[in-house]
């Protein structure tokens, strides 16, 4: 909670353009906001959304976009799917490995984090990543490290 | 003025249209040429990516797998007249790959500029929407039912009947909900469609809109589409201004808003039900049937949910007339299907056609093979619940009854092609392992069945008590497909059962089972 207040977030909440301010939505703009969803946030959305915790937190924990810790600098997703796997995916995974980035714990190193994820519909030009929201076609490990440092 | 088109489709960014169209623009400038550039969707023939396009007076002009480095080059051997060069393809309309598909519901994407209305009106865009608001409600659904248009998300429910259910139920309120959750590996239709052509689906989604009487409707995209949300944003937001969207849809008393959701990971959300939930800002756990969506839907209210394949072909059905549509096809699937050629593939893409075209004619004839240049081994149709066949399927029509017939299913249409270097019990695995990372984990089959699953098929392939774990995995296929709430766990078992039927020995089955 460095950049913002607990007010602020509640006012940037309540602003959602939707009537109907579901849960997820409010984690999503939470996101946004502070690159993750911390432990003081839950009582906030809970409180806009007039809901319990617990709700907030079973929705929390049911996408997995949504991150409790504060992200890389540099967020590179690695597609694990059917048509990359037909490509090779299995070893850009092996390799990034080797490299020290481990996709299943999508750990952090160097300011990198590497994390799978299940197709990016960029399948004709497998393998597919996507570092920092920018799609990398026909990817390797070697590529991709090389697109993450230069997107730091 | 020359016009130079560079698509801005994330499979182009993928490879470096960006900065291809950087240099592009740099050059313009520096040169003082004579030239500007038009940002546009994909032609689908992603193998080619980036391909631009020089307007010139013989037609649209391509150059193939273009990159920034050799723009400059490009622009000293005229490439802006059209001129000879290595990279030169020719007219991109009479190139064969495209030449010989029947776009219908791709028709504009990779021509147009994608966020330019003037631009999609030119080229034929509206017609159906001011057909269908001198229609009444019921002529509207009877065409769609005509059409014999059927749901492209992968069940293939006739369109005009969920339609006309919606349309008969009384509500304060309805709504029309698209699934653009596009989770299948090897599927990309629905979101080159949004960056290519993202009007199309509004057009669509606004026509359901008045047909059934809803006036508000949610677009569902995946969270890896970032691309295909900006794009479908801002075309709402000019959408709204042009009074194409809003309280009087085009000047009528109609009135209908749009408004995008974004997924957040979670690739159970595509089925329909867990869809809603999630519209609703819940968790992603599937609804169990009935009652069916249509009658309560999202928000409890009767709601029309089709995939963005199904909406974006309603605009040309009530543009050309039902029985154009219908005249397309094989059997009882009517109309065109986007097939999308992935994976392991020397050209893939988009192809869109009638239904009926062979197997074989998509993977040998359009894809060219394997990008590998070895022999293909198995195809994977209809995504990560889909079933694996066999080159000795090649033969097989590409149409949802004749799929289901030979031991498969459409799906999405997303084709993934594998060489021979795959292994059929690690494919077999991955399915069951997908399936419990992503199941909802209402039902048990589904949520614990998966896991045993992935046990048992190790075993298998360890040799351990072989015919006992192949008669356990046979027992668990059967109950997931017949005990499942939807279609996560209930058609998990179709890639694995394919898979062992077919490729035994990758399993480590030899004739006399231990």
């Amino acid at each position: 909670m460095t950049k913002y207040s607990h007010d602020m977030l509640i006012g940037e909440l309540t602003r959602l353009s939707d009537s109907k301010p579901g849960i997820m939505q409010a984690l999503q703009r939470t996101q946004e906001l502070l690159g993750f969803v911390p432990d003081t946030a839950i009582d906030q959305v809970a409180d806009v959304c007039n809901v319990s915790r617990a709700e907030v937190y079973g929705v929390l924990t049911f996408y997995s976009d949504f991150r409790r810790e504060a992200p890389a600098d540099v967020v590179v997703k690695v597609c694990v799917a059917e048509s990359c796997q037909s490509v090779g995916s299995r070893q850009v995974v092996k390799e990034l490995h080797d490299h020290g980035y481990d996709v299943h714990s999508g750990n952090q190193k160097d300011g990198i984090a590497c994390e799978q994820t299940f197709c990016l519909g960029n399948c004709a030009l497998a393998p597919a990543a996507m570092i920092n929201g920018k799609p990398l076609g026909r990817a390797s490990a070697t590529s991709i490290l090389a697109a993450a440092k230069a997107a730091k | 003025m020359t016009t130079v088109f560079i698509p801005r489709d994330s499979a182009a960014l993928s490879v470096g249209a960006d900065l291809v169209a950087e240099e592009f623009a740099r050059l313009i400038r520096e040169r003082n040429l004579d030239a500007h550039i038009v940002r546009t969707g994909s032609r689908g023939m992603l193998w080619l990516e980036p391909l631009i396009e020089i307007d010139t007076a013989d037609g649209r002009i391509g150059y193939s797998n273009v990159d920034a480095a050799g723009v400059s080059e490009l622009l000293d051997s005229g490439v802006l007249m059209g001129n000879a060069h290595a990279s030169r393809i020719g007219v991109v309309d009479e190139h064969e790959w495209l030449a010989k598909q029947e776009r219908v519901t791709f028709a504009r994407v990779g021509i147009i500029d994608p966020l330019s209305l003037s631009d999609y009106e030119a080229h034929g865009g509206l017609v159906g929407l001011r057909k269908a608001l001198e229609l009444t409600s019921d002529e509207i659904v009877e065409q769609v039912t005509e059409s014999g248009l059927r749901g492209r998300g992968g069940a293939g429910f006739p369109a005009g009947i969920k339609w006309k259910t919606v349309l008969g139920a009384s509500a304060d309120q309805k709504y029309i909900c698209c699934n653009a959750d596009e989770g299948d590996s090897g599927t990309f239709a629905d979101r080159m469609l949004m960056e290519g052509d993202p009007f199309t689906l509004i057009e669509g989604m606004i026509i359901a809109g008045i047909a059934v009487g809803a006036t508000k409707g949610y677009i569902y995209i995946r969270s890896e589409y970032p691309h295909a949300i900006e794009t479908m944003n801002e075309a709402i937001d000019i959408a709204m201004a042009a009074g194409v969207l809003g309280s009087s849809v085009c000047g009528s008393s109609k009135a209908f808003t749009l408004e995008v959701r974004a997924g957040a990971g979670s690739y159970v959300c595509g089925e329909e039900t867990a869809m809603l939930e999630s519209i609703e800002g819940k968790r992603g756990m599937i609804r169990p049937k009935p009652p069916i969506p249509a009658l309560v839907g999202l928000y409890g209210k009767p709601t029309v949910i089709n995939n963005v394949m199904t909406l974006s072909a309603v605009p040309m059905v009530l543009a050309n007339g039902a029985a154009a549509y219908q005249a397309l096809g094989h059997e009882r699937s009517r109309g065109t299907q986007v097939f999308q050629l992935a994976g392991n593939i020397a050209q893939g893409g988009i192809v869109e056609l009638a239904f009926g075209v062979s197997l074989g004619e998509l993977v040998d004839g359009f894809g060219g093979g394997t990008l590998s240049g070895r022999p293909v081994k198995t195809v994977q149709i209809g995504g990560p619940l889909g079933a694996y066949l066999g080159p000795d399927a090649w033969n097989v029509a590409m149409a949802y009854e004749s799929l289901v017939q030979a031991g498969g299913m459409l799906g999405h249409g997303g084709i993934v092609v594998f060489d021979d270097t795959v292994n059929m019990a690690q494919q077999a695995r991955f399915a069951m392992e997908f399936c419990a990372e992503e199941s909802c984990g209402k039902c048990t089959p589904c949520r614990i069945g998966s896991i045993r699953g992935v046990e048992t098929i190790d075993r298998i392939v360890a040799g351990v008590e072989q015919s006992k774990n192949l008669e356990l995995l046979e027992d668990l296929c059967e109950t997931m497909t017949d005990g499942s709430l939807c279609a996560m766990g209930g058609l998990t078992p179709l890639p694995v059962r394919s898979a062992l039927k077919l490729y035994p020995a990758d399993f480590g089955i030899t004739g006399g089972q231990s």
